[in-house]
């Protein structure tokens, strides 16, 4: 895994989430911060939900499919398999673009 | 557990693992059970219990669970799943052994919930699933090289081919009597001690999920030498299946096409049918001489009976489309497809794949309900699913529209009227469910939606065998229900139709003296504001039990009512004869709401614990029914 430093806390300045990437974007998650997020869950709870899915530190993504209206919700690639989640949520997946 | 217990009683294994890896699918293989398999995450909702005989021939108890990417437990279903791994349900211990199960093609994510089980310390086998599909894919996983470092046996396994799961039938032996030896091994004090035992087991923190992904990772880099292709057609296909705007015009013109097929070809093979039971009902009143038994016979039996299994066609078809459209892997998709505009109403996407298996029957429906995480949004899903127009009442709508929609080409002869009709029938259920959805989640379920977090599957072609034997379950299912249930309420009605017998000089049938008469006359006052007959009013009674039943009963009703040559008519002929257009529209407007089923009134309080919740489902949708049948009453019978 790359060094990210803290991705916890990891809203470094321009700093890129799942939720704003196009279709056919690709990028490798560097953190899992739900902070920006408004949910009904618990506090914690989302991030361990996205872990647990796979998006996690140092995995890649892609998104493959746009649903309408408003491009929402997203399937996207992860590693292996395919998920599907909404924009709202994938901002707590924080990305780099793909090397 | 005492040794002495592990020698009487079976060893108990379970199967875990992610949703949709082929958990049920090797069960099944392994206990020739035919619990249902099909390709989207959420299938197994319960646990299922079945036996088989090991290569040793020791007598082995296996436990199918509902799929989970966590022990952590966010929906019911997967609550389902802790509790047992866990030992947690009453008067039952952790099992023996775990199978996990794996899916070969997506390792990373499977093997994430295999640490995780790992520290649970109970005996485990590692069944790396779907080896075909991973082979295909080009994925080279060394199976040796995996059970060396995880520690825990590792099989590959097919578990729809046969002889797939030989692989793991021949570990089971060795690993059933290692579990023992262990468990013997332990203090014999009372059960929960700590080390070994799950009863400590605590939700992970998001650092030590992320550090059994980083362990996962380190199992990987040892053990898989090539990752293989991801699922080049399954891509391509969504590239035009997802596609925001034909991808939607597609899922609707399925649904659209499904309902359409369910009258159109459904047609033919139900001629043949009516003709078979008039011919068998010929026979019969030829045969016998006049009298109660011949009444019985053709009035009540036949009558009742042959007018609910002429619809097994019907049934058929619309399973025909479900069971192809779960098995493809469509399902999943068309929750992600409707999920913005699910959410206008409040609803989840995923609501999508209950209410969908609604339109074969709410009780199922209301069950896949529980994958729904958040309670709010699974009891909105679980109050409309029975909103969705079931399998049940299909007899009634196709008998209303055979007697009163005449059969001519619409849309430039593209469909018959009569399609449309029904197929404006069920948009109707599916219209009053997102509304009565609306005002749910606008008053009583108001919060956040859950987030939506769902794998879509690879795309299969679905199986012929097994598209063929689930229809032929169906057609079972549904004839056994004829013979038993219906035939049993058919010579019930046939009775209460038939006796007291009219008296001295009497001008009307005899139906009208009798017990059933004088419920359906006692009855009508307060149906009639709505246009109901008496006859609808005796029909309506049963059909609590089963909705169906209505049709077999107008049947009999309407045979004993007849005098002489008129039993020749079919009883659409005979409906259309004696009500009004507005009589008929009104019932089709109670079917479509009505709560007349107690089979989902009883899941219902399962799924709720209590009778809260069907209480409320009873009275709103009664409220709806007699509304609506009085405003279509009232408007057709001024219209027309
Ligand atoms: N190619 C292939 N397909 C499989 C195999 N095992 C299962 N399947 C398919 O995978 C899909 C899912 O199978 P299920 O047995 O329903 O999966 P499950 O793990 O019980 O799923 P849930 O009950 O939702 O957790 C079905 O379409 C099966 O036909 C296998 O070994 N090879
Ligand atoms: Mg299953």
């Amino acid at each position: 895994m790359s060094g990210q430093s803290f991705p916890e806390t990891g809203q470094r300045p321009g700093g890129r989430h799942l939720g704003e990437l196009r279709k056919g974007q690709r990028a490798r998650v560097t953190g899992v911060d739900e902070t920006a997020v408004v949910t009904s869950l618990p506090e914690g709870e989302l991030e361990r939900r996205m872990i647990e899915m796979g998006l996690v530190e140092g995995s890649h993504v892609e998104v493959l499919h746009e649903a309408f209206p408003g491009r929402d919700p997203i399937a996207i690639r992860v590693n292996e398999h395919t998920l599907a989640l909404r924009r709202a949520e994938a901002r707590a997946v924080l990305v780099a673009p793909a090397a | 557990m005492s040794v002495m217990t592990s020698a009487a009683v079976p060893p108990r294994i379970a199967l875990v693992g992610n949703p949709n890896c082929g958990k049920t699918a090797l069960f099944n293989a392994l206990t020739g059970s035919r619990q249902k398999v099909a390709n989207y995450p959420g299938v197994t909702v319960e646990r299922k219990i079945g036996h088989f005989v090991s290569p040793l021939g020791r007598r082995v108890q296996v436990i199918d669970l509902p799929g989970t990417y966590s022990l952590r437990a966010r929906s019911p279903d997967e609550e389902v799943t802790r509790d047992v791994v866990l030992g947690r349900f009453a008067h039952e211990e952790s099992p023996d052994l775990l199978v996990c199960v794996a899916d070969a093609t997506n390792l990373r994510l499977n093997l994430r919930l295999v640490v995780e089980l790992k520290r649970l310390g109970l005996p485990i086998i590692l069944a790396l699933n779907m080896m075909d599909a991973a082979e295909k894919r080009g994925c080279r996983i060394d199976a040796a090289a995996l059970s060396a470092a995880l520690g825990v046996p590792v099989v590959p396994t097919v578990a729809i081919r046969r002889g797939g799961v030989q692989p793991l039938l021949d570990q089971i032996d060795g690993a059933v009597a290692l579990a023992a030896a262990a468990d013997a091994a332990e203090s014999p004090a009372p059960c929960c001690s700590p080390c070994g035992s799950p009863n400590g087991w605590s939700e992970p923190s998001s650092r030590e999920l992320r550090a059994y992904h980083q362990e996962v990772e380190g199992l990987l880099a040892r053990c898989v030498t090539d990752a293989g292709l991801p699922p080049v057609a399954t891509r391509r296909v969504d590239a035009v299946l997802l596609h925001p705007v034909f991808g939607l015009a597609f899922l609707f013109l399925v649904l659209f096409l499904m309902f359409q097929a369910v009258f159109a070809w459904a047609e033919a093979p139900m001629n043949l049918i009516d003709g078979a039971v008039s011919g068998l009902k010929d026979w019969v009143a030829a045969t016998l001489p006049d009298g109660a038994l011949r009444s019985l016979l053709t009035d009540g039996i036949i009558a009742g009976v042959g007018s609910v299994v002429i619809f097994l066609p019907q049934i058929l078809v619309l399973f025909f489309f479900i069971l192809v459209l779960e098995a493809t892997g469509y399902l999943a998709r068309a929750a992600f497809l409707l999920d913005r505009l699910m959410g206008g109403v409040g609803l989840h996407g995923r609501a999508f794949i209950p209410l969908l298996s609604s339109f074969a029957c709410a009780v199922p429906g209301v069950m896949a309900a529980r994958t729904i995480e958040n309670r709010a949004d699974r009891l909105a899903t679980i109050m409309i699913a029975p909103l969705m127009t079931c399998s049940a009442r299909l007899p009634v709508y196709t008998l209303l529209i055979a007697a009163f929609v005449p059969d001519r080409p619409v849309l430039g002869g593209l469909v018959g009227l009569p399609g449309l009709v029904m197929f404006a029938l069920y948009a109707a259920g599916i219209l009053s469910a997102l509304a009565v959805a609306f005002v749910l989640k606008g008053t009583v379920f108001k919060g956040a939606r859950e987030p939506l977090l769902m794998e879509l599957p690879a795309y299969r072609l679905p199986n012929p065998r097994d598209i063929a034997l689930g229809l032929f379950e169906r057609a079972r299912i549904f004839l056994a229900r004829a013979g038993t249930t219906i035939f049993a309420l058919m010579i019930v009605m046939w009775f209460l139709a038939s006796v007291p017998g009219a008296p001295e000089g009497a001008s009307e049938p005899a139906i009208q003296y009798s017990i059933a008469g004088m419920i359906g006359h006692a009855l009508e006052p307060l149906l009639a504001p709505i246009g109901f007959t008496w006859q609808i009013a005796v029909a309506l009674v049963p059909g609590i039990a089963a909705r169906e039943v209505a049709v077999g009963v107008l049947g009999t009703i309407y045979a004993l009512s007849d005098s002489g040559d008129a039993l020749q008519s079919s009883l659409a002929g005979a409906l259309a004869a004696s009500w009004g257009l507005p009589t008929a529209l009104s019932l089709l407007a109670w079917y479509v709401f009505a709560p007349q089923c107690i089979a989902t009134l009883t899941v219902v309080k399962r799924e709720t614990n209590g009778w809260f919740w069907p209480a409320v489902m009873f009275a709103y949708m009664i409220a709806l029914a007699y509304g609506a049948s009085f405003v279509t009453y009232r408007v057709a019978s001024a219209l027309l």
